[in-house]
């Protein structure tokens, strides 16, 4: 039994506790899941249920969204017939299965990790899962939140629960405030730099201090999505008025009585003040500079301000630098800013809600774009969203192309490629050796400094830009 | 699946860290069904050019043709939760990979098909890779039972999660044992609809 008013509890534990089914001696757990997200990449999980003739447990608790490999451009025509296939096979799954479906054509389709939250599908105190590990991003409304395989998957639709080991709880604190034009990813980022992309290894991660607690929930949204990136198995943050504002009224998140209920239950999962983390971390947010990647992980990030590093440290360091470089094409010691770019990328379940097109917009308005650029709205919401407030007018009007929503130049998936060699500024979160497109060199950032780069044609420090050109 | 307790094998040193998933397998792969085989696909695009040309990769090195054991550096794994990556690895022929750190996702991924992800500390992933470079073609002895990796007159520890070892060493699929708590799993999902009401999906 969970010792309610002893031990002082993290959130983490509040939402572990509430999850187990039962232990097992050897300490693995099996844990109910609340919420199950499948997209068109879990056909690998339909075809183990078809081979085990099992169905699916609770299909009232799973939900299909197209993203993946939707294409952005017209819609509903999928012109590749092996992409076309993949989307059908979402449908034919879901349909046989009995799951609600937020397909091609759906008012509220977008990328899962956008839609749940819109939807109020996520809700704090919630245990979700997906086949995706930017599933992590739910943790942003205090969800117990993680990606998981497809074998995995499979379990998950036959019985509802997962065996896990509770990962250890780690903390980061980030004291005062972001500076101007200095975002969650420029946070996000700067956390990976400081504890490397396997820094938070086998953790549940919190965030909290001044700096998260005035974080917008899309601003934490972003940053609980890049933790994976970190390689938190989770990552979350204390629901608080913003989250309970954030949801009221979204579509699948409770009304009334039950809402009021709710509330004081989520209020509830704070961690207690005298809890204990395995490890915790503090920094302060006026460190943070505007972010972005030079390599080919996202531990490769640095200050705009500063320079491409130079090959140093063991052998093996700089051999990892070398080949990180020269997959970049670029020449150690030059300044990052005044790196020409060859085309932009402002969409994925990291930086495409309202706020970062709003960010990006605020930029490129009155502004030309020098490179070709694209951008792809969150969810299908969020475009229609953008199109209400003019954004798809600033962004077009700048030279980029507004599209529809999906997961799009996130991982090329649905065709959306750069070319081998091309450079690109990119609000993304994977700026692995490929990931784009063959031989594409992926730059992350956040939205204000990709239109930054749209702009100048080159890296830029957005803060300058707005400084100089007002 | 298919037991693991001891493994004596040709090993290939990768010596790479942060060999994400995206490498191990590229995205446009994955919508392939699996009977066709995936181990084609493995890193594909470090062994592969865009013209088709081979680039010489020690994948494609015949002195390491039918390679069971990888070494690489840390952080293996990395990244998207694809279990594609496995695939593309269980096909190549590989069943163990060596390195000091694995992504968490991808080291469940890789159990729960039988693929052993055994972590040696960082000197000893240099220790063997380096014993693996002074002679083509050396065999590996991987002991999961004793979790060591013997390589000529040397043995390291490894770690693995002692659940994650059980699973391996008797094959053990998770279902199996789920169901065994049919009853506990539906009076919990039971007893949670009607503690907590908010926790059902409102119908929109
Ligand atoms: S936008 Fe990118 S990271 Fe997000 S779910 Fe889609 S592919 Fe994954």
């Amino acid at each position: 039994m969970t010792p309610k008013d002893s031990a002082p509890r993290t959130l983490f534990d509040k939402l572990w506790d509430s999850h187990v089914i039962t232990m097992r001696e050897d300490g693995e757990a099996l844990l109910w899941v609340d919420r199950h997200f499948v997209h068109e990449g879990s056909h690998h999980a339909f075809r183990k249920l078809d081979e085990k003739a099992r169905g699916v447990a609770e299909p009232s608790l799973t939900f299909g969204v197209a993203d993946h490999y939707v294409p952005t451009r017209g819609r509903p025509v999928i012109a590749d017939p092996e992409i076309g296939q993949m989307v059908e096979r979402l449908k034919r799954n879901t349909t046989k299965h009995g799951i609600r479906l937020f397909g091609l054509d759906d008012p509220a389709q977008g990328i899962v990790h956008v839609v749940g939250p819109e939807q109020g599908l996520t809700l704090p105190g919630l245990l979700i899962v997906c086949g995706d590990s930017h599933t992590s991003t739910h943790g942003a409304l205090g969800a117990f939140a993680f990606g998981i395989g497809a074998s995995e998957v499979a379990h998950v639709l036959m019985t509802q629960t997962l065996w896990q080991r509770k990962p250890k709880r780690m903390r980061i604190l980030v004291d005062g405030t972001l500076g101007a034009h200095i975002t969650a990813k420029d946070l996000a980022l700067h956390v990976i730099a400081t504890i490397g992309a396997d820094g938070a290894r086998g953790h549940a991660l919190e965030y909290a201090g001044e700096a998260i607690a005035n974080l917008s929930i899309e601003g934490r949204l972003t940053l609980c999505n890049m933790s994976i990136e970190a390689g938190a198995r989770c990552a979350m943050v204390s629901p608080d008025a913003a989250t309970i504002a954030y949801l009221e009224g979204r579509p699948y998140a409770p009304k009334g009585e039950v809402m009021e209920a709710a509330i004081v239950a989520w209020l509830a999962l704070a961690s207690d003040p005298d809890a204990v983390f395995d490890r915790e971390l503090r920094m302060n947010a006026a460190d943070v500079a505007p972010t972005i990647t030079w390599g080919v992980s996202p531990e490769d990030s640095l200050p705009i301000t500063a320079s491409v590093p130079s090959p140093e440290g063991s052998t093996q360091r700089q051999k990892y630098l070398m080949e990180a470089l020269a997959y970049m094409g670029l020449e150690a010691g030059r300044a990052l800013v005044g790196i020409p770019v060859d085309r932009v990328f402002i969409g994925s379940c990291t930086n495409a809600r309202i706020e970062d097109l709003r960010a990006a917009a605020s930029v490129l308005k009155g502004r030309k774009a020098r490179v070709p650029g694209l951008v792809s709205p969150g969810s299908s919401a969020v475009k229609r969203m953008a199109e209400a407030e003019g954004l798809d007018r600033i962004f077009t009007d700048a030279g980029l192309t507004f599209a529809d929503s999906g997961c799009s130049m996130c991982v090329g998936m649905n065709g959306d490629l750069a070319a081998s060699g091309e450079r690109v500024a990119s609000t993304t979160n994977r700026n692995f050796r490929g990931r784009q497109g063959v031989g594409a060199r992926t730059h992350l950032m956040s939205p204000a400094m990709v239109a930054a780069a749209a702009v100048t044609g080159c890296l830029t420090d957005v803060r300058a830009l707005l400084l100089v050109e007002g | 699946m298919v037991p693991f307790t001891t493994l004596n094998a040709l090993a290939c040193p990768l010596g790479l860290e942060n060999v994400d998933t995206d490498q191990l397998i590229p995205a446009r792969f994955m919508s392939r069904p699996r009977d066709a085989g995936y181990g084609g696909f493995l890193l594909h695009d470090q062994r592969v050019g865009p013209d088709g040309a081979s680039r010489g990769s020690i994948l494609d090195n015949k002195a390491y043709a039918g390679a069971a054991i990888m070494v690489a550096r840390r952080n293996f794994g990395t990244g998207s939760s694809r279990e594609a990556a496995v695939y593309a690895l269980w096909d190549f022929g590989i069943r163990c990979v060596i390195a000091p750190s694995f992504g968490d996702i991808f080291a469940s991924n890789a159990v729960k098909n039988g693929l052993l992800p055994a972590q040696v500390s960082e000197v000893a992933a240099d220790a063997i890779l380096e014993w693996l470079a002074a002679a083509s073609g050396r065999m590996i002895t991987v002991d999961l039972q004793a979790c060591s990796v013997v390589c000529g007159n040397r043995s390291y520890p490894f770690v693995i999660d002692p659940v994650r070892r059980l699973q391996l060493l008797n094959g053990w699929d998770d279902l199996d044992l789920t169901l065994q708590h049919e009853a506990a799993i539906k009076r919990y999902g039971e007893n949670r609809r009607r503690e907590h009401a908010w926790v059902v999906p409102a119908v929109s």
